[in-house]
C-alpha cells in the first residue's frame, strides 16, 4: 500500500538522524521534534493534532529523560510509536473495531459525509461484506435527492453485488424515504439497513439538520463519517462538525490504494474519539479491509519490532554494569574484561537468533547466519578465550604473547588462530572507543546501539571468520561487523 | 429517461455573484484571518510568531514550503519590529497575488475550431461531472453550442448523472454503453459535433487515482483517439481539483499533466471551510494555469479564477 509511504521515510530520515548522532542533548531531541512536526504536516494530519502530539511525545521524552538514556535515539523512536499507536487507537488494544450490529434488527447503519467522499460506493462494499461474511440479510437505501442520478448509482451497485436496494420512488425527500426504509426493512425481516446520505458541507445547515432528523427518526447502531484519506487540513473541521451536529460512531477512510501520506487517518482518530471502522483500497466492490491500528502505526514508522527490541535491551542490560562501562569508556578504556561483558549482556537479550529476529529487515541476515555459523555457540566460543585468560591478561592484553596464546588456545578448546581474532576485535574496539573519546563520548556509542536499522545503509554478509556477529549488535560491535 | 422532478428540490436561494463568491471563499478564509488577527494584535514579530504564522498557513494547505517562504519573506524585511495585522495580511496577500496572478485563465472557446474540444479529467468525486454540467451552462448562456460526452462508462449511473444535466441544461449529450470504449464515444462525439456545427464539446471521464497506471493510460489513450480526428484536440485538458485535498493535489497535477496534457485547473468546493491554499504551493510549483473555482453544487455555481480575489479572500482583505 503506497499510503503512508512517504510519511514513514520522511520519519524514518529523522530517526536515523537520532541513531546517527548517538549522543542527543536537549536541543537535539527538539530538532527531531520540529522535523516529526514537518513530516506529519506535510502527510496532511492536521494542525491541531499535530501540535498536541509533538508536545505529548516531547514531554515524556523530558519525563524519560532521554538524553540520559543508554540508546537516546532509539528511546525517542519507541516514544514516537507509541504516541502513534494511542493515536490511532486511543485507548483500544490497536486491533481493529467492526460495526455495532448486536441490537434488535433492523441495525441501521446511516453513511454521512462531504460531497465525493465515496459514501455510495462504501454503503455497497459494506452491504456486501456483510451479507457474504456474516450471513445478514441487507437492504440498502438513498437518501441523496441532491446530487443527480446518486440513487440509481445505488441501486445499479445493488444489483452487481445482489444486495436488495428499496424501490426509487422520485420527488420523495430523506427523511419520508428513511421512513419507508425502515418499515420496509422491519416488514420483510432485513437484518442490517443502510442508509446512504447526500454529501454535504458541514456549513450547510439546512442539509445538517436535515441529517439529525434522519438520525433521531432512524435511530441508528453506527453513523459511519466517510472520509477521503487525501483529504488535508480541512479533515479537522469536517471531523468536529459532523461529530458535532449528527454524532458519528465512527469512520471510514475511503481512497487508500492513493499514494496520499495518510494524515487524515490520524487526524480523524484524534478529533472524532471514534475508532476508524474501514478502509477502502480500491474501485472494486470487495475492495474493503478493517483497520488495524498498530498495524498502521508499524506501517507508518517503517520498522520491525524496534520497540519490543528496546524494551528487552532496557529489562536485559543491568544499569550499574553499564555505568561502570560507560565510565571506564569515558576514560577510552576498553579491556577484555569490558568485551566480555559485553558477550554477557548480548546473551542475556536473547541471544544472536533473538537480537537478529527483532532487528527490522534482518529476515535475510539471519539466514544468513544459519549458514556462516555464526550463533550462540559462536559467542560462547569467544567468551570460553577471554575465560582462559588470567585476570591480568584480561586487562593488559599486551602481555599475551605467543606462548600464552598456546595455553589459551588449550584451555579454551580452540585454536590459536581465533585467539588472534579476539585479539584483534578487542585492538578495534579499544582504538574505537579512543576515537569515541574525542568525538564526544558514551553518547555517540550508546546511540550505535541499533544504528542502522530500518531505512539504515544494508549490512554487509558476515566477514569476520565466523566468529563476528554482524552490526546492529550492542555498543563496539556495530562497527566492528562492517568492516 | 430519468426523472426529471430532481430540479424542484434545489432549495439553494438565487443570491448574486459577488455576495455568493465572498460568502463562499469568506467561509473558507475566516479561519485563517482569525488566526492571523490572532496572532498579531498583541505581539511583535519574533521567532515564536513566525511560527505560529507559518503554522496558520500551513493549516490552509498552503504546504510547508511555501508558508516558510512567505514567513522567510516577512522575516527579512520586519524582523523585531511591531508589525500591525492589517501589514501582514498585504504582504501575505501580495506574495499569493503576485504568485498567482499569471496563472489567471478563463477557459475561452475558440470558434475556428470545430469543434473546440474540453477533457475534463482528476481522481473520483472531485466534481468533473458537475463542473462539465457548469461550463456548459457557461457557454450556453453565452451563445455557444454545446455537447456533451458521457465517457464515465465505468460508474453505475454516471452516464445518467450527466444525461440528467444535460436535459436541465438544454444541452445534447452523446452517450455509449456501461464499460463501453470512453475513446470510441469521444470520438464519435466530435465527428457529430463537426457534423452539427457545434461549437465546444465537453468530454466527461471517469474518476481515477494518479498512481493507477493502467487507467492513466486509458487517458492518453482517449487523447490520441481525439487526435485522430482533429490533431490540434483536444484543445484544453481541465484537471478538476477539490478543494479539500491536501498535498496530494501537487502529486495530482504532476501525473495528470505528464499523462493527460493537462492545461488548465479548476478547484472546487470553495464553498466550504477547505481554503484551497494548495491553488498556491501548486502554482509555485508547476505553474498551471488556473481557470475557474466551483462554489456549489449548481450548474451557476463557477466562478472565473481571478487571482487578487483569491489573494485578498484566502487573508482576509476586504
Ligand atoms: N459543495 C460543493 N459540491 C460540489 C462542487 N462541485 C461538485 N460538488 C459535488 O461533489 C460531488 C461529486 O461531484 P461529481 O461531479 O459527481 O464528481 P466527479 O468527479 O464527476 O465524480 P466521479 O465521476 O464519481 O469521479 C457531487 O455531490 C457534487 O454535487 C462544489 O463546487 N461545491
Ligand atoms: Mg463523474
Amino acid at each position: 500500500m503506497a499510503m503512508f509511504e512517504s510519511l514513514s521515510e520522511r520519519l524514518g530520515s529523522v530517526f536515523d538522524k537520532l541513531r546517527k548522532r548517538g549522543a542527543l542533548n536537549e536541543s537535539d531531541v527538539a530538532e527531531a521534534m520540529r522535523e516529526v512536526r514537518v513530516a506529519l504536516l506535510e502527510a496532511d494530519v492536521a494542525l491541531p493534532v499535530v501540535k498536541d502530539f509533538v508536545a505529548t511525545v516531547s514531554a515524556q521524552a523530558i519525563g524519560q529523560n532521554v538524553v540520559k538514556s543508554i540508546s537516546p535515539g532509539q528511546m525517542v523512536i519507541k516514544i514516537v510509536h507509541d504516541a502513534l499507536v494511542e493515536l490511532l487507537s486511543d485507548g483500544g488494544d490497536g486491533e481493529a473495531e467492526g460495526l455495532n450490529l448486536s441490537v434488535e434488527p433492523p441495525a441501521v447503519i446511516m453513511m454521512v459525509g462531504l460531497q465525493g467522499s465515496g459514501k455510495t460506493t462504501t454503503t455497497a462494499k459494506i452491504a456486501k461484506r456483510l451479507q457474504a461474511t456474516e450471513r445478514k440479510k441487507v437492504l440498502m437505501a438513498s437518501l441523496d435527492v441532491q446530487r443527480p442520478a446518486a440513487q440509481e448509482q445505488l441501486k445499479i451497485l445493488g444489483e452487481q453485488v445482489s444486495v436488495a436496494t428499496l424501490p426509487i420512488i422520485a420527488g420523495q425527500q430523506p427523511v419520508d424515504i428513511a421512513k419507508r426504509a425502515l418499515q420496509a426493512a422491519e416488514l420483510q425481516g432485513f437484518d442490517v439497513l443502510m442508509l446512504d446520505t447526500a454529501g454535504r458541507l458541514h456549513v450547510d445547515n439546512a442539509l445538517m439538520s436535515e441529517l439529525q432528523a434522519v438520525r433521531s427518526f432512524a435511530e441508528p447502531a453506527d453513523v459511519l463519517l466517510v472520509v477521503d484519506s487525501l483529504t488535508g487540513q480541512d479533515a479537522v473541521n469536517v471531523a468536529e462538525q459532523f461529530s458535532r451536529q449528527v454524532g458519528i460512531t465512527g469512520t471510514v477512510l475511503t481512497r487508500m490504494d492513493g499514494d496520499g501520506r495518510g494524515g487524515a487517518a490520524l487526524s480523524m482518530r484524534a478529533v472524532t474519539k471514534q475508532p476508524i471502522k474501514f478502509i477502502g483500497v480500491g474501485e472494486k466492490l470487495d475492495a474493503l479491509e478493517l483497520f488495524h491500528p498498530a498495524r498502521v502505526a508499524g506501517r507508518i514508522l517503517g520498522m520491525g519490532d524496534v520497540v519490543s527490541l528496546v524494551e528487552k535491551a532496557a529489562e536485559a542490560v543491568e544499569i550499574e554494569e553499564v555505568e561502570k562501562l560507560q565510565k571506564r569508556m569515558e576514560k577510552g578504556q576498553f579491556d577484555l574484561n569490558d568485551l566480555k561483558s559485553q558477550f554477557t549482556q548480548m546473551k542475556r537479550m536473547g541471544g544472536m537468533k533473538g537480537l537478529m529476529g527483532m532487528m527490522p529487515g534482518m529476515g535475510k541476515m539471519q539466514k544468513a547466519m544459519d549458514g556462516s555459523g555464526i550463533d550462540d555457540k559462536a559467542i560462547n566460543r569467544m567468551e570460553a578465550i577471554i575465560l582462559s585468560m588470567t585476570p591480568k591478561e584480561r586487562s593488559k592484553p599486551d602481555l599475551i604473547n605467543a606462548k600464552r596464546k598456546i595455553r589459551i588456545a588449550k584451555g579454551s578448546g580452540t585454536t590459536v588462530q581465533e585467539v588472534n581474532k579476539i585479539l584483534k576485535m578487542h585492538l578495534d574496539m579499544a582504538g574505537m572507543m579512543k576515537k569515541l573519546k574525542k568525538m564526544g563520548g558514551l553518547g555517540a556509542l550508546a546511540g550505535m546501539f541499533g544504528g542502522g536499522g530500518a531505512g539504515g545503509p544494508p549490512m554487509p554478509p558476515p566477514n569476520m571468520g565466523g566468529m563476528m556477529p554482524p552490526g546492529n549488535m550492542p555498543p563496539g560491535f556495530n562497527k566492528f561487523g562492517r568492516r | 429517461m430519468i426523472d426529471d422532478s430532481l430540479d424542484d428540490v434545489s432549495i439553494t436561494p438565487k443570491r448574486g455573484f459577488f455576495a455568493r463568491l465572498k460568502d463562499g471563499l469568506s467561509r473558507s478564509t475566516g479561519k485563517l484571518t482569525q488566526s492571523i488577527t490572532g496572532i498579531f494584535t498583541k505581539s511583535k514579530l519574533d521567532a515564536a510568531t513566525l511560527e505560529e504564522l507559518e503554522e496558520a498557513l500551513v493549516s490552509s494547505d498552503l504546504g510547508v514550503r511555501v508558508a516558510a517562504d512567505i514567513c522567510a519573506k516577512l522575516k527579512k524585511d520586519r524582523y523585531d519590529k511591531t508589525i500591525s495585522a492589517d501589514d501582514v495580511r498585504q504582504v501575505l496577500a501580495d506574495h499569493v497575488r503576485a504568485i498567482l496572478t499569471p496563472l489567471e485563465k478563463p477557459l475561452v472557446v475558440n470558434r475556428t475550431h470545430h469543434p473546440h474540444v474540453i477533457l475534463v479529467v482528476g481522481v473520483n468525486g472531485v466534481g468533473k461531472t458537475t463542473t462539465i454540467a457548469k461550463f456548459a451552462k457557461h457557454y450556453r448562456d453565452s451563445g455557444h453550442s454545446v455537447l456533451l460526452a458521457a465517457g464515465d462508462t465505468f460508474r453505475a449511473a454516471a452516464v445518467e448523472q450527466l444525461s440528467v444535466w444535460g436535459a436541465r441544461l438544454g444541452c445534447a449529450v452523446m452517450t455509449t454503453k456501461v464499460g463501453g470504449d470512453a475513446a470510441g464515444l469521444a470520438y464519435s462525439a466530435i465527428e457529430k459535433a463537426r457534423a452539427d456545427g457545434i461549437d465546444v464539446v465537453l468530454v466527461d471521464t471517469a474518476g481515477r487515482l494518479q498512481n493507477k497506471s493502467g487507467l492513466m493510460d486509458e487517458l492518453s489513450k482517449i487523447r490520441r483517439v481525439i487526435g485522430k480526428i482533429d490533431a490540434t484536440a483536444p484543445h484544453d485538458c481541465v484537471l478538476v481539483l477539490d478543494a479539500t485535498t491536501g498535498q496530494n493535489a501537487l502529486n495530482q497535477i504532476e501525473v495528470f499533466r505528464a499523462i493527460a496534457g493537462v492545461t488548465g485547473l479548476v478547484m472546487t468546493k470553495l464553498d466550504g471551510t477547505a481554503r484551497g491554499g494548495i491553488l498556491v504551493a501548486a502554482a509555485d510549483k508547476y505553474a498551471v494555469p488556473i481557470h475557474a473555482i466551483g462554489i456549489g453544487e449548481q450548474s451557476d455555481d463557477l466562478r472565473p479564477f481571478v487571482a487578487e480575489d483569491f489573494a485578498k479572500a484566502l487573508v482576509g482583505i476586504e
